[in-house]
C-alpha cells in the first residue's frame, strides 16, 4: 500500500491524467479501434515537438515556449515546399532542410535575447512567441504569391488555409501503408521520433550535452569551471527551434491542411502542458516523460468533446474543459516546482 | 538616473510628435475616436500599476479581475436592471468578486515569488477557459443574452442597448478614468499606500520596518484585480457590448504594453506612466490604422501590426530590465 503511495506522491500529475483519462473514456464511450487509431496518430503528430522542449530544460531555461517560432519556419517551408511543388517523401525532406537555416537563425537571437533575461526565460519565449506570431502574419500577409494554390486570387499575400495535398502522409505512409489488426501504423515518423530519443540520449552524454547539464544545474560553477554559458545556452535553444520546426512539418504532413494563421499559435503551449502532465518539473526532463506526457495528454484531447458531449450535451464544454487543463497543469508545475525549489 | 529620466521624456516627446504630425497629415476628424479609445482603456492600463508598485511585477492574470466584472455586468442583466442602477450594480458585484479572487491569487502569488509573470499568465488563461464553461453552463434566462434558437448557454457578444452601453459617454469614461488615476494616487500616499511602496521596492528592508510585503503584495493584486473589473465594465459600456468566452484572453497584454509604453519597467511604475501610456499607445492605435489601409488596402495587416507593436513593448521591457540573479 505504501509503495502506490510513494508512486501516487512522486507522480502526482501523471496519476491524476491517467485517472482523468480512464473516467474519460468510460464517459465518451467510443469503439476501441477508433481510439487506438487516433491515439497513435495524435502520438505521431505531436511527439516529436514535445521531445524538443527536453535540450532547453536540460540547460536550465524552464519549458522553451518560443517553440512558437520553430513551429512558424516550419510552415514557412512548407509554403516554400508548395510554391516548388515538391511532392511526396522528397517534399517533406526538403521542408526539412529549408527549415533548418531559418530556424538556426531564429533560435540564434531567441538565445541572444533569453540570455539577457536569465532567470526569465518562460515568460520572455512567451512573448517572442506571440511577437513573432505578429512579424510572420506581417510577412505572410504582404508577400506577393502569383501561385495558385497559395496566394489570393488579385492580391498579395497567402491564403489562410492551404492544402497540403501534395505532401500529405508523406512520412507516414513512407515506405507504404502498414496496417497490423487493422491499425494504421505510421511507421517512418515513429522511427524519426525514436531518433530523436536516441540523438538526445547520446547528446546528453557528449562533452556539450555534459555542459548543457552543468549549466542547468548550477549556472554559476558552470562559468567557474570555464563553460561558455551564453554559448550553450544557445545553442541548447537552437536545437529546440530546429526540432520544433521539423516536428511542426511532421505534424503538418499528417493533418494535411495547414493554417496559415492558426497552426502554431497553440504548439508551445499543448507541448508544454505535455511534457509537464508526463511528470516532468521545469528542471528536470527526459525522453520517457515526454512519451508518457504526450499519450495522456492526447487520450484527454480525444475523450474530452465527447465526453462533454455525453455528460453536458455540448461538445463546447469538453473542448473548454481541456484547454482549462491543459493552461492549469502549466500552473499546478510551476507552483510544484517552486515549493521545491524553496525546500532545499 | 536624472539623465536616464530626460532621455525618456525626449524620446516619448519626440514620438509624440512624430506621430500627431503623421495623424494630421493622414486623417481628421478622428480626434473624438482617440478620446473615446483613451476613456475604454484607461482604467485597464492603470490597474498594472498597483501590481507593478507592490513588487508583484507585470500582471498578465488581470483577466481574473475582468471575468468578476463580466460576471457582474451578465448577471445585472439578468435582473433586468437598466441605465445607472445597472452599471453600479455590475460595478458592485464585479468589485466583490474580485476582492475574493484577488485575496486567492495573491495568496497564490506569494507562493511562486520570482515566477509572478509566468504563474499569473496562465492562472489567467486557465481561468478564462473555465469561466467558459461557466458561461455555457450557468442557468440564465434573459432573453437578451441566450442564443435565441439552438445552442446553450450565453452568446459570445452581448448587446448592452438594453442596460448600461453607452452609459458614461466619451467625457464620462473619461472623467472616471481621471477620478480613478487621482483615488490611486491619494491611496499611494497614505500609510498604506507608502508602506506597500516600500515593500514592492526593498522588501528586505520593508521586513525590517515591520511591514509585512505579503500583505501588500496581496493588497496590490486586490486593487489591480478591482481595477481590471472596473475597465472591463467601462471598456463593454463604450463598446457597446460585452464580449465573453475567449475574449478577455488577450486583453491583459495590450494592458501591459499600455503602461509600459508609459515609460514603466517591471520594477517602477506610477500614475503618469498609465496615464502617458494610454494616450500614446491609443494615439498609434487610431493614427496607424488609417495610415495602414492608405498603404496596403488590407485591414488586417493594422492588426499585426499592433500586435507586433505591444508584444515588441513587452520583449524590450524584459530585456531591459534583465535577468534575475541566480544562486
Amino acid at each position: 500500500m505504501t509503495s502506490i503511495k510513494n508512486i501516487f506522491k512522486n507522480y502526482t500529475v501523471p496519476c491524476v491524467f491517467l485517472i482523468l483519462g480512464i473516467i474519460g473514456f468510460f464517459i465518451a464511450d467510443l469503439p476501441i479501434k477508433m481510439f487506438i487509431n487516433d491515439i497513435i496518430e495524435r502520438i505521431s503528430r505531436n511527439f516529436f515537438i514535445v521531445l524538443s522542449l527536453i535540450i532547453p530544460i536540460m540547460a536550465g531555461m524552464g519549458i522553451n515556449f518560443a517553440l512558437t517560432v520553430g513551429a512558424m519556419t516550419g510552415q514557412l517551408a512548407l509554403i516554400f515546399v508548395v510554391i516548388l511543388n515538391i511532392s511526396g517523401t522528397l517534399g517533406v525532406f526538403t521542408a526539412f532542410l529549408i527549415s533548418l537555416p531559418i530556424s538556426a537563425i531564429f533560435g540564434i537571437f531567441i538565445g541572444l535575447i533569453m540570455n539577457r533575461t536569465k532567470g526569465r526565460e518562460m515568460i520572455t519565449g512567451l512573448i517572442l512567441g506571440y511577437f513573432f506570431s505578429g512579424i510572420y502574419q506581417l510577412i505572410i500577409l504582404s508577400i506577393p504569391v502569383s501561385n495558385s494554390v497559395i496566394g489570393v486570387e488579385g492580391g498579395r499575400g497567402v491564403k489562410s488555409t492551404i492544402d497540403l495535398g501534395i505532401i500529405k502522409y508523406g512520412l507516414d505512409r513512407f515506405p507504404t501503408y502498414i496496417r497490423i489488426f487493422g491499425i494504421k501504423l505510421p511507421l517512418f515518423t515513429l522511427i524519426i521520433c525514436s531518433m530523436l530519443c536516441l540523438f538526445i540520449w547520446y547528446f546528453s552524454k557528449t562533452k556539450l550535452g555534459q555542459d548543457i547539464r552543468l549549466t542547468g544545474m548550477d549556472i554559476k560553477t558552470a562559468e567557474e569551471k570555464g563553460i561558455n554559458v551564453n554559448k550553450v545556452r544557445i545553442i541548447a535553444i537552437v536545437l529546440s527551434t530546429i526540432f520544433a520546426g521539423i516536428g511542426q512539418i511532421i505534424s503538418l504532413q499528417n493533418i494535411g491542411t495547414l493554417s496559415t494563421f492558426g497552426s502554431h499559435e497553440q504548439v508551445s503551449m499543448y507541448a508544454g502542458a505535455s511534457i509537464l502532465v508526463g511528470g516532468a518539473s521545469i528542471k528536470k526532463a527526459g525522453c520517457m516523460n515526454a512519451f508518457i506526457g504526450t499519450l495522456l495528454f492526447y487520450i484527454l484531447f480525444i475523450v474530452a468533446p465527447k465526453s462533454g458531449t455525453n455528460i453536458f450535451g455540448d461538445p463546447q464544454i469538453g473542448e473548454f474543459f481541456r484547454v482549462f487543463i491543459a493552461y492549469g497543469v502549466i500552473v499546478f508545475a510551476l507552483i510544484i516546482n517552486n515549493k521545491k525549489n524553496k525546500s532545499y | 538616473m536624472t539623465e536616464k529620466f530626460k532621455d525618456h521624456i525626449l524620446t516619448f516627446i519626440l514620438g509624440v510628435i512624430f506621430i500627431c504630425v503623421m495623424y494630421f497629415v493622414v486623417a481628421n476628424g478622428i480626434f473624438i475616436d482617440f478620446l473615446n479609445r483613451v476613456g475604454m482603456n484607461g482604467i485597464l492600463v492603470l490597474s498594472m500599476v498597483p501590481a507593478i508598485v507592490c513588487g508583484v511585477g507585470l500582471n498578465f492574470g488581470v483577466s481574473i479581475g475582468m471575468l468578476c466584472g463580466l460576471l457582474g455586468g451578465v448577471l445585472s442583466i439578468e435582473l433586468g436592471f437598466s441605465g445607472f442602477i445597472a452599471f453600479i450594480f455590475a460595478i458592485f458585484v464585479g468589485t466583490i468578486l474580485s476582492i475574493i479572487t484577488g485575496i486567492l491569487y495573491g495568496k497564490i502569488l506569494n507562493t511562486v515569488k520570482g515566477d509572478e509573470m509566468m504563474v499569473g499568465t496562465y492562472a489567467g488563461f486557465s481561468i478564462v477557459s473555465l469561466m467558459s464553461i461557466f458561461w455555457v453552463i450557468l442557468p440564465f434566462k434573459s432573453p437578451d443574452m441566450v442564443w435565441t434558437i439552438g445552442g446553450k448557454g450565453l452568446r459570445t457578444t452581448i448587446s448592452l442597448e438594453n442596460s448600461f452601453g453607452g452609459i458614461l459617454g466619451t467625457f464620462g469614461n473619461i472623467a472616471l478614468f481621471i477620478a480613478m488615476c487621482l483615488a490611486l494616487y491619494i491611496f499611494f500616499n497614505t500609510k498604506q499606500g507608502i508602506a506597500m511602496k516600500t515593500a514592492g521596492i526593498k522588501p528586505k528592508f520593508a521586513l525590517n520596518c515591520g511591514i509585512k510585503s505579503e500583505k501588500y503584495r496581496i493588497i496590490g493584486i486586490v486593487l489591480s484585480n478591482v481595477l481590471g473589473a472596473l475597465g472591463i465594465l467601462v471598456y463593454s459600456s463604450a463598446y457597446g457590448f460585452i464580449q465573453l468566452y475567449q475574449a478577455p484572453l488577450m486583453m491583459p497584454f495590450s494592458a501591459v504594453a499600455g503602461v509600459l509604453l508609459g515609460g514603466a519597467t517591471i520594477k517602477k511604475a506610477s500614475i503618469h506612466n498609465a496615464i502617458l501610456g494610454v494616450c500614446v499607445f491609443q494615439l498609434l492605435m487610431t493614427a496607424s490604422t488609417p495610415i495602414i489601409n492608405s498603404i496596403f488596402q488590407d485591414s488586417s495587416l493594422s492588426d499585426s501590426l499592433r500586435m507586433v507593436i505591444s508584444y515588441g513593448v513587452i520583449l524590450y521591457a524584459l530585456v531591459k530590465q534583465g535577468g534575475r540573479r541566480l544562486k
